[in-house]
């Protein structure tokens, strides 16, 4: 293991702390427990938006702390979900009297923690809802597992709810608004390595130098196909095919294009993966008329990426235009 | 029924909790390659944090009766440990500790209450079923175990559910996960026991261990 860390037990501590020190101006880091704020606390008046979950998907989720998006950020140890003990002060700093919105990917721990913390807050006088992403279509059949993970579309719940909270919406609202961005979005990625968690020392599992695992999720766990190796344009095909036959977009329709980066690989080759997704659009008479190329959920250097494709309304599309000003997402304001 | 020195009182329970914490620290690296063979490699790391964790409490404070030892078990996993196993782990200690709570010492119809309260909290956190490869499939046949045993003999009943609880963890291995993130892999899951099952037999068979391990350490009622 190579890696440029001082003690593996310390990563997501001494990591937090160099967050906060580079963005003391939109952030403030909490200790003991651990979870990031925005600047200034709650604003009054604001439904808060809180999400969370292991380290290690950086930027996501305290990247994405400010204006315009998520009022807290709660990150556990890596690829662990946080406990209650974090969630429930990250939810009462977001709460700004008009009740909090968690956004919690489908993981079980991360389910069973934000629902053992909502229940602490409902005890404390907080209103809490949950918005559950569950975007990947990798998890054919949802009846006998824990249902489809929560990826890369959790990038595009937080952008448009935030966007939705920031307006002034309610907090029924705030969670409707939520609802409908995961029913308009999936996902679908691949790994060309696995990534090595700092404190197991070792890669979390065996790839083989021509081989691809399809259909991986977000902590390095082997998806449901492995294949070998093709070109990238074969991969995107694999990639973009199901995203869009789940959905269910078709022509005349407009979307979102988000091709995601797992951490290990350059931005040249997302917007190869891009190009191809977006012909195959194309093709399909839907028109891309927004974009994201780039690392906004990782697995640590995990090489790899994930295609998200967003049915976007008028809307949605005028939230996700609306001003955001985060670490790592920053447009409009 | 229970002797003298295996009364299963507050200092058992606190016994019971050093002894889980040593044992999981023991087979910690066994904990995380079984979980790395199915979920994503941290049961082991994550129990052992958890585990310090109420001995160090412990060392602050000895609780003063089973259900207060559980509760502050229970609030420590919740609150160090996180993943899937923190919540369940910490729901099935805390409901474990509302059934008990009347009991100053636990006879065997005691203990079997506090179990089937256990499992009872993990099914309803975690909504699964016994057969889906979780911790259930060790906690179920302990919690029924239990309730054959001599209804006036803790010790035997903690016995019957560690055995059970063991039989029922190694009985995962050729099931395919329904629940939890091994769920993904589908029938890749199966050959490989799971680590919930497995750290859940060996917390159970702890409290058989300090129950046995309690002469000239019981409490106040001890020798009665």
């Amino acid at each position: 293991m190579k890696k440029l860390i001082n003690d593996p037990q310390k990563v997501v501590d001494e990591s937090v702390e160099g967050f906060g020190l580079a963005h003391s101006d939109l952030v403030t880091v909490h200790t003991d427990p651990i979870f990031i704020g925005r600047v200034g606390g709650a604003v009054p008046g604001k439904v808060g938006l809180v999400s969370g979950g292991g380290s290690g998907h950086e930027p996501l989720h305290g990247g994405y702390v400010g204006k315009g998006m998520l009022d807290a950020a709660v990150p556990g140890p890596v690829f662990t979900s946080p406990t209650p003990d974090q969630i429930v002060p990250a939810t009462q700093a977001a709460d700004g009297g008009a009740g909090v919105v968690h956004i919690v990917k489908n993981y079980t721990g991360d389910v069973l923690n934000f629902e053992t913390a909502g229940e602490l807050c409902a005890a404390e006088g907080i209103e809490v809802r949950t918005v559950l992403v569950n975007d990947d279509v990798a998890v054919e059949d949802s009846l006998y597992t824990a249902g489809r993970r929560g990826v890369a579309g959790t990038v595009l719940v937080e952008k448009i709810a935030g966007a939705a909270a920031e307006r002034g919406d309610t907090l029924d609202a705030v969670e409707a608004v939520g609802h409908k961005v995961v029913a308009n979005v999936r996902s679908m990625g691949l790994a060309l390595t696995p990534c090595t968690v700092p404190h197991a020392g070792k890669p979390s599992f065996d790839l083989a130098e021509d081989e691809i695992e399809i259909g991986i999720g977000i902590h390095g766990e082997p998806g449901r196909h492995r294949v070998g190796l093709e070109p990238a344009d074969a991969l995107t095909e694999h990639l973009l095919t199901p995203v869009v036959e789940d959905l269910g977009i078709g022509s005349g329709e407009k979307a979102l294009l988000f091709v995601n980066g797992m951490g290990g690989t350059p931005l040249s080759e997302l917007y190869i993966v891009y190009r191809k997704a977006a012909q195959l659009l194309a093709d399909r008479g839907v028109a891309v008329e927004r974009s994201l190329v780039g690392n906004y959920i990782t697995s640590l250097e995990m090489q790899g990426c994930s295609v998200t494709v967003l049915r976007l309304d008028d809307e949605l599309t005028e939230l996700w235009d609306a001003p955001v000003h985060t670490p790592a997402l920053r447009w409009g304001a | 029924m229970a002797g003298p020195d295996g009364r299963l009182d507050g200092a058992w329970a606190e016994r019971w909790l050093r002894e889980s914490a040593r044992v999981i620290a023991e087979h910690r690296e066994e904990l995380i390659d079984l979980d790395r063979a199915i979920g994503d490699g941290d049961h082991g790391e994550n129990m052992d944090r958890g585990f310090k964790a109420i001995v160090a409490k412990l060392d602050d404070e000895s609780p003063d009766s089973v259900a207060a030892a559980l509760k502050m078990a229970a609030m420590m996993l919740m609150s160090k440990v996180g993943g899937a196993a923190g919540p369940l782990y910490g729901t099935a200690y805390l409901r474990a500790s509302t059934a008990v709570a009347d009991s100053d010492a636990l006879d065997g119809q005691a203990v079997a209450a506090m179990l089937a309260a256990g499992r009872d909290g993990i099914v309803a956190r975690g909504k699964a079923q016994s057969g889906d490869k979780t911790m259930v499939d060790a906690w179920t046949p302990a919690a029924e175990a239990a309730v054959t045993a001599d209804p006036a003999d803790g010790v035997a009943a903690l016995v019957a559910a560690a055995d059970a609880a063991e039989t029922g963890a190694e009985a995962t291995k050729p099931l395919v996960a329904r629940k939890g993130r091994a769920s993904y892999l589908g029938e890749r899951s199966a050959g490989h026991l799971d680590p919930g099952a497995v750290s859940s037999a060996l917390i159970l068979r702890a409290a058989v261990t300090a129950a046995e391990s309690g002469s000239g350490a019981g409490g106040p009622g001890a020798g009665a």
